[in-house]
């Protein structure tokens, strides 16, 4: 861990970021840090942090961006991960950002945090749209009332980053408010916060209240630092919980809106007026079904078909693998190795047809990654408007059916970039249920991008192929998915979702998050391409490969297909889309018939995830389920094949 | 004096029959009774039903008694699928203990516990009663499930009636707290509500476990 950061970054003053998700904590964080991001995962987590640096007069801080959180007391991962941070560091101060139009909607975990005793600086941005839904807020009045810095700011502007700035150059905590709630429910929380001896991040009130509300973590924690102490405060907890049982909850977040409402007493003054901003309109177009769905294939259409399997898998591999690799680079590098690799086996492992730089970096580079880049760029796009969550809204219906709900939607997604990343990503649902389904259904019926593109140019040279492709595939995802839905025990899961404002993506943050999505990408697929390389090398050179191949030839001549083909097969064991690729190859040599290129894409789309995300489904699913699916996956995609291929020649489609 | 159990039952499978089928009259048969039933003679006798051959008729005299009869059924299979929870044949079954204890003052507290129902579990009309004219003809508005609120209707949430304290905590922790204004701007293909400045979607199901006060 040391190496990543700078070494004195572990001793600078710390900024923490907090706050709802879309409130533009981001946005802080980018015009705060300037240049210096890393984006990580937090350790043990699939949860993205970002860390940065910024410097004011000459003074450096480490700037913190946590994920998104609704309260102190967390329910989702990344919930917990932001509230880890706050426990686990030590901030210099804790910058809660606001988004000005729900002020009165998130002031409580202001509230929150204060108690808790952090340093807390409260950012209320998106100043500008709140004024146009006719609101005026009293910054000063709101400061003095709760004893912490308040700015007014529109971070998208840099309005009000001076003053932020100014604030954290020399930043007293020592000002510290109390909010008083009712009296009784003060007793209960005095009562417990006196038992509690130890020494803590947070405020003895603060830990007294998330105590009774029945928080593990911070019981846990408790229990360690009070030691024998633990059984009093057990006993203090109880006991009010007990008396309380009907409505401790309740009580407690009525109480800080109420102590919110006084807070908020002539600082907001709201006017009627506000126009409905284009975005409104846009945003009832996105969510509307009969509107929605004509707007999601444009979306479509245009992300996915066009810029990332037109442009992506078309221009730039074109001219990558086209003109810079077969033109340039192979020649030279073939030249160079017939002149000084005397040895038939180094040349066949370097340069030869499965070589390691003619085949894995060719593949890798020229194939993958434009590929893979158009996708992740496509997706940071759009998942910076804020269309996620529309569309999670709008599909939640179709995935009850197939035992989901409509947050999967963003694992799914994810899934048509790199299967591997979604995998690892359907971490983020709620039951196992659905983490098991989702996986099925990403190891069956979602090509990635890199799959997705070498398919989507192969057959689109062939008028109705891309059709029959496109219904085959969907028709597979909804039948397994409804069939396992049906199978698998467990409870439905509940869908509720906030949906946050359209908004227009902020282009270094779309860069930020491209570049490190393909980054991480790159780190983990590049060594298997190489190694894939090898093990083909391998297989070739001893025969292996060879025996292989035959072994296949009955499945294929079950598939109507070429013996060719089978290489192909064998190919997208290594990387789905070595399989494609190899598919590529026998189609521009004339091999294959419409019939034969449609029965064989759809089965390869279907056929085994690759080594990467099969290993991940090990990781997260146990050898049991993984293997499972994997035998389940090959058998069901064969048969698929098998009978598309007579459907087809039957029926006389495509032919 | 009320008629019997079994007499309430014969009532209510008649006006089922004439008011809901479209029939004048209903067979014995489907009545489920023999033609010198006691039950059907203690009708008879309190002129609320004429028997002619095979087939039973409702009186004018006997319709408010059956209207009644069918409201207090289907107020109890509300009662008890709705608060008690008891769902499918179990609820049926206790509905049809339950209704025959329904009478006078106490159908009507139910009914305006349940905030005047109008249709039963199974989605057949609820009789209106007179507690239910007096909540109309005085304006007084109940609380009632998100799910029974029209897009474009705001309401202020009076209680959420789930019973996971994770998804209880979720909502509040995203504002979603009694007391609050709300309006409703979808219902299809998901619940999409405005609290503030802020949209949620919610499922179905969740719709229903947040009870607001129309406004």
């Amino acid at each position: 861990m040391k190496s990543e950061s700078t070494p004195s970054a572990k001793d600078l003053p710390k900024v923490i970021l907090v706050g709802n998700p879309n409130v533009g904590k981001s946005v802080l964080f980018n015009v705060l840090t300037g240049a210096y991001t890393t984006v990580s995962n937090y350790p043990g987590t699939s949860v993205e942090i970002s860390l940065g640096q910024c410097d004011i007069e000459g003074r450096k801080f480490e700037v913190i961006d946590t994920p998104g959180m609704y309260s102190l007391m967390p329910i989702t991962e990344e919930e917990r991960v932001a509230r880890t941070i706050l426990l686990e560091q030590h901030p210099y101060a804790v910058v809660h950002v606001i988004d000005a139009r729900n002020l009165d909607r998130m002031l409580p975990m202001t509230v929150q945090l204060i108690e808790a005793g952090l340093p807390v600086v409260l950012v209320v941005n998106i100043m500008d749209e709140a004024e146009r839904l006719g609101m005026k807020i009293d910054i000063d009045l709101l400061q003095e009332k709760l004893g912490v810095p308040v700015v007014g700011a529109v971070m998208a502007r840099r309005q009000g980053l001076a003053r932020l700035q100014e604030i954290l150059k020399d930043y007293d905590a020592s000002r510290h408010a109390v909010f008083g709630y009712a009296a009784d429910l003060e007793q209960d929380i005095k009562g417990v916060a006196s038992c509690l001896k130890g020494d803590y991040r947070l405020s003895p009130r603060a830990l007294a209240l998330l105590l009774l509300q029945r928080d593990e973590e911070i019981e846990s924690l408790v229990e360690s630092t009070e030691k024998e102490n633990f059984t009093a405060v057990r006993a203090a907890v109880n006991e009010v919980v007990f008396e309380r049982r009907t409505d401790l909850h309740l009580r407690i977040s009525l109480e800080r809106k109420r102590v919110c409402k006084g807070l908020l007493d002539g600082v907001i003054h709201q006017s009627e007026s506000g126009t409905l901003a284009w975005t409104e309109r846009l945003s009832q177009i996105t969510m509307n079904p009969w509107t929605g769905v004509p707007f999601l294939l444009l979306i479509l259409y245009f992300g996915l078909y066009k810029f990332v399997g037109g442009f992506g898998a078309g221009t730039v591999v074109d001219f990558l693998e086209g003109v810079l690799f077969e033109e340039h680079i192979n020649p030279w590098i073939m030249g160079l190795g017939e002149r000084y690799l005397v040895w038939e086996w180094l040349y066949e492992l370097l340069v030869g047809e499965y070589g390691v730089l003619t085949l894995g970096v060719r593949y890798a580079v020229a194939l993958v990654l434009p590929i893979v880049g158009t996708f992740f760029l496509a997706f940071s796009l759009i998942e910076d408007t804020g269309y996620f969550p529309r569309l999670a809204m709008l599909v939640d219906r179709v995935f009850k059916r197939i035992g989901l709900n409509g947050r999967a939607v963003i694992p799914i997604v994810l899934g048509f970039g790199c299967d591997t990343m979604a995998t690892m990503v359907t971490r983020t649902l709620e039951t196992t249920r659905e983490r098991v389904i989702s996986t099925i259904l990403l190891a069956l019926a979602i090509p990635c991008s890199a799959q997705l593109g070498v398919i989507l140019g192969l057959l689109s040279g062939v008028p109705g192929a891309l059709l029959v492709w496109t219904l085959c595939i969907v028709l597979i995802f909804l039948l397994i998915g409804w069939l396992a839905a049906r199978v698998m025990p467990g409870e439905q899961p509940m869908f509720y979702m906030e949906i946050p404002p359209l908004r227009l993506p902020q282009f270094r943050n779309v860069m930020v998050k491209t570049l490190t999505r393909m980054q991480s990408y790159f780190i983990e697929i590049f060594p298997l391409f190489i190694l894939a390389s090898v093990l083909l090398w391998a297989g070739k050179m001893s025969g292996v490969l060879e025996k292989i191949v035959a072994s296949l030839h009955p499945v294929m001549s079950l598939l109507g297909l070429p013996n060719q083909a089978s290489a192909a097969f064998i190919f997208g064991f290594f990387r789905r889309d070595f399989g494609a690729a190899g598919l590529y190859d026998l189609q521009t040599s004339g091999l294959l018939t419409p019939v034969q290129l449609t029965v064989a894409a759809v089965t390869l789309t279907l056929f085994v995830p690759c080594i990467a995300q099969f290993l991940m489904m090990k990781k997260e699913r146990g050898w049991r389920v993984s293997l499972s699916i994997l035998v389940f996956v090959s058998i069901l995609a064969f048969t698929s094949g098998a009978l598309l291929n007579r459907f087809l020649l039957m029926t006389g489609l495509l032919s | 004096m009320n008629v019997s159990a079994k007499a309430e039952e014969i009532l209510e499978a008649l006006w089922i029959a004439v008011e809901e089928q479209g029939e004048n009259a209903a067979h014995l048969s489907t009545l489920g009774v023999g033609p010198d039933d006691e039950a059907l003679a203690e009708l008879q006798r309190r002129t609320f039903v004429e028997v002619r051959g095979d087939r039973v008729y409702l009186r004018k005299e006997g319709r408010p008694e059956a209207r009644m009869t069918v409201r207090r059924h289907r107020l109890a299979e509300r009662l008890m699928m709705d608060i008690f929870d008891v769902k499918g044949g179990a609820g049926n079954a206790k509905a049809c203990e339950l209704e025959h204890l329904l009478h006078e003052g106490v159908g009507t507290k139910i009914c305006t516990l349940l905030n005047h129902p109008t249709t039963c579990p199974h989605g057949n009309p609820i009789p209106p009663g007179k507690c239910c004219e007096d909540a109309k003809r005085h304006g007084e508005v109940g609380v009632v499930a998100l799910t029974e609120l029209k897009p474009g209707q705001t309401g202020e949430i009076a209680y959420l009636s789930t019973d996971e304290p994770k998804k209880m905590q979720k909502l509040m922790s995203m504002g979603v707290l009694p007391g609050t204004a709300l309006v409703l701007n979808q219902t299809f293909p998901s619940y999409i509500f405005k609290v503030g400045h802020s949209q949620f979607a919610v499922d179905q199901d969740l719709a229903r476990e947040i009870f607001v006060r129309k406004t």
